[in-house]
């Protein structure tokens, strides 16, 4: 098993697919991102992200209905897993940790 | 799909990832790909959308995308070999007479693909004996006066290039040279033996690798009289004596035997029995000035040891400088150097003077061609045949496939069925190529001394690879053809399958083969047409019965007496040399009334009895008469072109007698002029020649006797041990006229041969495919025959009925091939050859009916059969 840490990306990406619930598929998290942070997000990078997650164990997916569009072919539907969830909270906490110890004068003049 | 496709990115891209990607991985990155491409269709245009998805499809070529090898498909594959092969032989024990036919068609051009690569190992293992092969390089030359550059590149060069180029270049290591005419008879005590050898210089013995047994490499060539002899001479000449130090006599100058060496293999382009030292000439030669002059270029052969990677430019440029220095030395000349690597003398262009016979690239080319088309034929025929087999076949594939095997099995199964097919031919084919290479190597003239094509075992190895390529190369098409089968639909009915899809493929292939047939058969037919015309062409004396004997040095006087003893001559001549077969002796001529004009005629030297002989017209004057050989040359006979040419009493014949031209710097007396004849030969460009007949019996080198019988065989006997009676060293060399002709055109006859030989090849593979193609058709109507024939159609009208398609298929073969063909001789051959016989519609036809009678045979004796059988029987088993 690979370690449960998660990187600056990996985090909102899963991030994204836990705000999304049921319709967390590459391309509208790809758009997700794009519109959130203002910095272009690259399929590829999306891509290889989803299947690392996935082999990590925190994100999970499974194929969709076919439709017309996209010539024919499925989507794959991306949902958080407990594991998913519980890094995600720890990274939070961690966070959150940080934030109470940092005095508040050091932040004034940024 | 039910309305007009949207636009779509490229399908290979596509192709690309659906190969690399992990199945379960494709079809959510296709599909995200093409929304991504759908959208940028929209923002961005097609072209930048198109350019966007073929570079996504590239970026996503990462570690995690990519299929893994699949080992377990491939072991399958290795595992179900052993059923494959199994199947395959009851396959082709199952259809027997497809499975013949396409053993035979492949055997048949699987053979000439062997004599192919027999042919190619041959020529390219010449000279590779020696150590230094890759680094020889040999000079040549292209000869230019006037500027005229009409002129190939000869294999020879000037013994003056050969000398500049060893005391100025720096790059050869060494340069070996050899010059024409080192043989003639050689005389050791008694014993007087005829050998073929040539001169040459000591550094021949250490460029080339040549063995040497006795005697010392460094020396053996240096001093002038001596003579290097092969194991092979030495024998010859000494038998079992001792034969270093010895003195052998040519042409009355003695030479010492200083070196023995082995006879040159047969893979060596450059042969002989004798060596004699070059340093000879510089004595011999002294007084000649033509030895050393620059524009001597037809007797040297010169050889250059290069170092590894050497500079051929820099070479190259130190040539043409050489010329330019040395140009100015012979008026109206252009000497042209160039360097020619010894690794493709055997295959390379064909040159001018060569050494020694040569293949040359020309034969090579022409043989791949042929062997491509005869096997690109049979493989037609094979995938042809598979295919219209197919519907027998399909639900074996079918079953295959619902029990699980892929497309590449299927596809491994049908290419290792055609190789087991192809493995059978090979069999068949190595009979064949047992019998055929005698009668290959016999059609070219000097192939038997060329090619050797024994079997090595790299050879061998060469041969089971060749038959396993084209096994698969046959086999693939009829593959793919079966591994697209949708099992479903096959195995539910198999009468939607639409196998009759490919129909205008396969009678494509057919007219394709017939048209192939058609060009070979009526371009033999027409080739052997002119070949005819020639042998028989009216050169403008008569040749019939005329018996013409190489002197060798000979006193005619001695033999021309014991021959008019023999009964059956009635006629005995003496010449120079035989005309009319492509022989040309040349030299210069000036008439006094415009002593600049000197222009090259040719000539024979002749006696007497010549013009009565061979009943050349003499159109005014008289003949020669006969003259004491001490006699100055006084008179001579021109023919009519010289009159034109030279303008000489405005080309009256009459006029002419007693004027005076002066050959050869002497002056000389017309006394007689006689009516053009062909000197040259029968297809020569130059139709037109000036010859002069010189009287000069001394310079006598062949004996022409007419003979008054039939029975020409018991009176060549006779003649021979006269011969042999008198001159017992040479051989009784003696050719009939018209068998000298035949000679002459000895390179259209071989061609001849081979064309025929092709056609042959052709013509049977073309028809087995046919018969095939007849038998499969009409077995699949088989039931539509049998209602037409209850419903009352009668034998004529099903014959017609049936044969019909394969009749316009042979109409529309014929309709392209023969202007094809036409066009082919009409434009191209016959502009190179002149005096042909004009193209004649009737061998054409001719061509073209004995195909049809032979297609007709196959359609009709299938049709027939189909046509009689008992309808109740088929529609009974229904």
């Amino acid at each position: 098993m690979k370690g449960t840490n998660l990187g600056e990306f990996e985090e909102l990406v899963l991030l994204t697919i836990a705000a999304m619930v049921e319709d967390a598929y590459s391309v509208a998290i790809c758009d997700d991102l794009e519109k959130r942070t203002g910095r272009s997000v690259k399929l590829g990078v999306v891509h290889a992200v989803l299947n690392r997650l996935e082999e990590k164990g925190m994100a999970k997916s499974k194929l969709g209905e076919a439709t017309h569009q996209r010539g024919g072919k499925r989507k794959r539907y991306y949902t958080i897993t407990n594991a998913g969830k519980s890094s995600l909270l720890k990274a939070k906490e961690l966070r959150d940790q940080y934030w109470s110890i940092i005095p508040p004068l050091s932040l004034k003049r940024i | 799909m039910e309305q007009r496709k949207p636009i779509l990115p490229p399908r290979w891209a596509t192709r690309l990832l659906s190969w690399y990607c992990k199945p379960e991985l494709f079809e959510d990155l296709q599909g995200d790909l093409m929304e991504y491409f759908h959208r940028n269709v929209s923002t961005k245009g097609t072209l930048r959308a198109k350019s966007i998805y073929v570079v996504d499809v590239f970026k996503f070529f990462r570690l995690y995308t990519i299929r893994k090898p699949e080992i377990l498909h491939l072991l399958i594959n290795w595992i179900m070999l052993g059923s494959y092969i199994k199947t395959s032989g009851r396959n082709i024990a199952r259809n027997k007479l497809f499975s013949i036919i396409n053993i035979v068609g492949l055997a048949i051009s699987m053979s000439v693909g062997l004599v192919l690569i027999s042919v190619i190992s041959d020529s390219f293992s010449y000279d590779r004996f020696n150590v230094h092969h890759a680094n020889i390089y040999r000079i040549l030359t292209r000869y230019e006066y006037l500027g005229n550059k009409d002129n190939n590149y000869m294999a020879t060069t000037s013994l003056k290039v050969a000398r500049m180029v060893k005391e100025e270049f720096s790059a050869p290591q060494e340069v070996a040279v050899f010059h024409r005419g080192y043989d003639g008879d050689f005389k050791v005590n008694e014993k007087i033996v005829p050998l073929k050898g040539m001169w040459a210089n000591d550094a021949v013995l250490r460029v080339f690798t040549i063995e040497m047994i006795k005697g010392n490499p460094e020396k053996a060539l240096n001093e002038p009289f001596s003579i290097v002899l092969t194991d092979e001479t030495e024998r010859k000449l000494f038998g079992s004596e001792e034969s270093l130090g010895k003195v052998v006599f040519l042409r009355d100058k003695s030479y010492t035997v200083t070196g023995v060496v082995r006879k040159m293999p047969q893979f060596s382009h450059v042969k002989f029995d004798v060596l004699g030292s070059l340093s000879t000439r510089a004595i011999l030669e002294k007084d000649n000035r033509q030895e050393e002059s620059w524009d001597n270029v037809w007797s040297t052969w010169v050889y250059l040891l290069l170092p590894e990677r050497a500079d051929l430019k820099a070479l190259k440029a130190s040539l043409d400088e050489l010329s330019r220095r040395e140009d100015p030395t012979v008026k109206n000349t252009h000497i042209e150097l160039k360097l020619q690597a010894m690794d493709n003398i055997m295959t390379g262009e064909n040159l001018g003077n060569e050494i020694g016979p040569v293949l040359g690239s020309s034969i090579l080319w022409v043989f791949t061609g042929l062997a491509f088309v005869v096997i690109l034929s049979a493989c037609f025929n094979y995938t042809n045949l598979s295919i219209a087999r197919s519907l027998k076949r399909t639900r074996e594939v079918g079953v295959r496939k619902v029990i699980g095997a892929m497309k590449s099995h299927v596809i491994s199964q049908f290419v290792v069925e055609a190789i087991v097919i192809s493995l059978c031919s090979f069999v068949l084919a190595w009979l064949l190529f047992i019998l055929l290479t005698p009668y290959l190597i016999s059609t070219g003239p000097g192939l038997d001394k060329l090619l050797t094509m024994e079997l090595s075992p790299l050879l061998i190895v060469y041969f089971i690879l060749f038959a396993v390529f084209i096994g698969a190369i046959a086999g693939f098409f009829p593959a793919l053809f079966f591994a697209s089968v949708k099992p479903a639909q096959v195995l539910k009915n198999l009468q939607t399958l639409r196998v009759f899809r490919k129909l205008t493929l396969r009678k494509m292939l057919i007219v394709i083969q017939y048209c192939i047939s058609i060009m070979l058969v009526t371009s033999t037919l027409i080739m052997y047409r002119q070949y005819k015309h020639y042998i028989s062409f009216d050169l403008g004396f008569q040749t019939e019965n005329v018996l013409n004997i190489t002197l060798n040095g000979n006193k005619p006087e001695i033999l021309r007496k014991e021959f008019s003893e023999v009964p059956e001559v009635s006629a005995i001549s003496q010449s120079s040399m035989v005309t009319s077969i492509g022989n040309y002796w040349g030299t210069n001529m000036k008439y006094h009334a415009n002593p600049l004009d000197s222009a090259g005629v040719n000539f024979n030297m002749i006696d007497e009895n010549y013009i009565p002989l061979f009943g050349i017209k003499l159109l005014s004057g008289r003949n020669f008469q006969s003259r004491p050989d001490s006699a100055k040359e006084t008179e001579v006979i021109v023919n009519e072109q010289v009159l034109k040419r030279f303008n000489i009493a405005g080309g009256d014949p009459l006029k002419a007698i007693d004027d005076v031209i002066i050959v050869d710097g002497k002056e000389m007396k017309i006394i007689g002029v006689i009516k053009d004849f062909f000197y040259g030969r029968a297809n020569d460009r130059d139709q037109q020649r000036e010859v002069v007949l010189r009287n000069v019996p001394s310079k006598a080198e062949i004996m022409s006797i007419k003979i008054t019988t039939p029975d020409v065989i018991s009176t060549y006997a006779k003649l021979e041990s006269v011969w042999k009676k008198i001159d017992s060293v040479h051989p009784f060399e003696a050719k009939f006229y018209s068998e000298q002709i035949e000679k002459g055109f000895d390179g259209l006859i071989a061609a001849v041969k081979m064309v025929g030989f092709l056609a042959f090849l052709t013509v049977s593979i073309a028809s087995m495919g046919m018969l095939g193609m007849v038998v499969f058709t009409t077995e699949t109507r088989l039931k539509e025959i049998s209602i037409r024939k209850v419903m009352g159609a009668s034998e004529r009208a099903l014959l017609y009925l049936l044969s019909k398609g394969f009749i316009i298929l042979l109409a529309i073969a014929a309709g392209i091939s023969l202007p094809i063909t036409a066009i082919v001789f009409e434009q191209v051959a016959f502009r190179e050859l002149a005096n042909h016989a004009p193209l004649s519609f009737g061998d054409m036809f001719w061509g073209v009916f004995t195909i049809f009678v032979l297609a007709l045979l196959m359609i009709g004796s299938q049709t027939i059969k189909i046509a009689r059988t008992n309808p109740a029987e088929v529609l009974k088993a229904e």
